[in-house]
């Protein structure tokens, strides 16, 4: 989910029952990257011989990606994973029963 | 901590260019780019959309009920008939992760337009992206129609050019001041060239013809030195502007590959014919724009050409000065600006002379387009440099 705070707007997302929240604002040019595809990673399986054996989806690191330009990043780390020092802005969150909160 | 409400959903191909752009609005604040004229270089609409139209205005009455005969019988070419569509080309928004790019399928009610129930819905769409970003003025070219030098059938091709020619400058260019374009010459036919320089030279939003760069075009030839005469007095720009080509992605297995290279490797012949058969040297008012290359192939072109010409001089004897010093002249677009090496582009900048000779450009709404705070937010760049990129070289460049 979405969602403006304040000045700014904050995705909030779950994955595999912990929950991440990250300001809407994409590294790269700045673009709305919380309202972005959310799909698994994609990896390229090789053979005992480094023969490439196509794709497949890696369902343990969902990737947010950025619908601007298709950055992606790891749901769980907030980091693109070609290069780790371009990352989201992470938020604190928190549950309580039915309500999030979120630290900005 | 604070709780809050409910905003947005996913970005998906039927949100509204104002929703997606709306975090470009913010750099309008953020760089005060109320502050400057801006003019976005390089962008597109789907002519595709208006295919039922744009047919109507096939001049050939026999290419004409050959195209609506295709358009009204088969089942996938309402949208194609005629044209050489690539379909590698749907490969553009990497399985749906850039929906911008399939397709902007956002409602548009009459009441958006200024002129209510006979805005063209492009028209609507372009202002959109244009308010969203802080642009002034937008030069909008069409899509796959710049994959039309690969046509196989050259009198298609230069039907195909004529009616959207004539389509876009009656039903969009006509219509709204803030939007201009560099309209497709039929390059296959330096005679056809002329009649379309000619023809529609003067309308309104014309400012300047082009070649769509992907297509074998020994622009060399002497046939094309009326055309550049033609072009050179009048005062209009001569642009070629880039696309990407399969017949490379034979020896590539992936769009990423394809996309990389062709889309520079196209203007690299061109750009090396231009300078080595001494066109700059005949043409001297003639200003070329290179368009959608990026620009980390220029310093490569710079040294390169520049190295073998210092040896292969008699192969170049038009030549007065270094090939480099020609592009040095030259204008170019700005995307898909390559920044991952700020360093490099500033070096890169500081070759091409990009404070009188880079042209801002969006080339929304693809997958890699660029907004303006890209420019606006370059630490290196000068305060003229910016107001010049961003606008005020293509001011005087297109004379708006
Ligand atoms: S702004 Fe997010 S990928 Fe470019």
């Amino acid at each position: 989910m979405v969602k403006d705070l304040a000045s700014t707007t904050v995705g909030v997302f779950r994955v595999e029952g912990k929950l991440y929240a990250y300001e809407n604002t994409c590294p790269h040019q700045g673009g709305p990257v919380c309202q972005g595809l959310l799909i698994p990673r994609v990896e390229e399986k090789l053979n005992a011989s480094q023969g490439a054996e196509g794709f497949r989806f890696d369902e343990s690191d969902p990737r947010l990606v950025c619908p601007w330009h298709g950055f992606e990043f790891s749901v769980k780390t907030g980091c693109h994973p070609g290069k780790a020092e371009i990352r989201l802005t992470q938020f604190e969150v928190e549950e309580e029963g039915e309500l999030v909160y979120v630290r900005v | 901590m604070s709780e809050f409400e409910y905003r947005e959903p996913q970005i998906t191909i039927h949100s509204d260019t104002r929703e997606i752009l709306a975090n470009a609005r913010r750099d309008i604040d953020r760089y005060n780019l109320r502050d400057y004229f801006i003019v976005d270089v390089d962008s597109h609409h789907v002519e595709l959309d208006s295919w039922a139209e744009i047919l109507e205005y096939v001049q050939d009455p026999v290419v004409r009920q050959v195209g609506k005969a295709m358009a009204a019988n088969w089942p996938n070419a309402r949208n194609l008939a005629l044209s050489n569509h690539p379909p590698g080309l749907t490969m553009q928004d990497v399985g749906g992760r850039i929906p911008h790019q399939a397709q902007l399928a956002e409602r548009v009610d009459a009441v958006d337009g200024e002129h209510p129930g006979s805005e063209h819905r492009d028209l609507t769409l372009v202002r959109r992206a244009m308010d969203s970003m802080g642009i002034a003025m937008q030069i909008v070219f069409p899509q796959p129609m710049l994959e039309v030098g690969l046509h196989p059938n050259p009198d298609i091709e230069n039907q195909l050019i004529w009616a959207y020619n004539r389509w876009f400058t009656e039903r969009i260019l006509a219509q709204e001041p803030r939007v201009k374009s560099m309209l497709a010459l039929p390059f296959n036919s330096p005679e056809g060239c002329l009649k379309t320089i000619r023809e529609f030279g003067e309308k309104p939003g014309v400012v300047g013809f082009l070649i769509t760069s992907q297509r074998q075009a020994p622009l060399f030839k002497n046939e094309y030195m009326p055309v550049y005469r033609e072009l050179e007095e009048r005062g209009l720009p001569f642009g070629f502007h880039a696309g990407p080509d399969y017949s490379v992605g034979k020896q590539m297995n992936r769009f990423i590959s394809v996309h990389a290279m062709s889309f520079v490797t196209c203007n690299m012949v061109h750009l090396t014919n231009w300078i080595i058969n001494g066109l700059p040297e005949r043409f001297p008012k003639l200003k070329t724009v290179w368009i959608e290359s990026g620009l980390a192939w220029l310093p490569f072109m710079m040294q390169r050409l520049d190295h073998e010409y210092l040896m292969r001089q008699s192969e170049a004897p038009l030549l007065k000065r270094l090939p480099s010093e020609y592009m040095q002249e030259m204008f170019y677009t700005s995307q898909p600006m390559e920044a991952t090496n700020l360093k490099l582009l500033e070096a890169t900048m500081d070759a091409i002379h990009a404070e009188t000779q880079l042209m801002y450009a969006s080339d929304w709404p693809h997958w890699d387009f660029d907004v303006p705070g890209r420019i606006a937010g370059l630490p290196f760049l000068s305060e003229t440099a910016k107001r010049n990129i961003l606008g005020e070289t293509a001011r005087k460049v297109f004379r708006l």
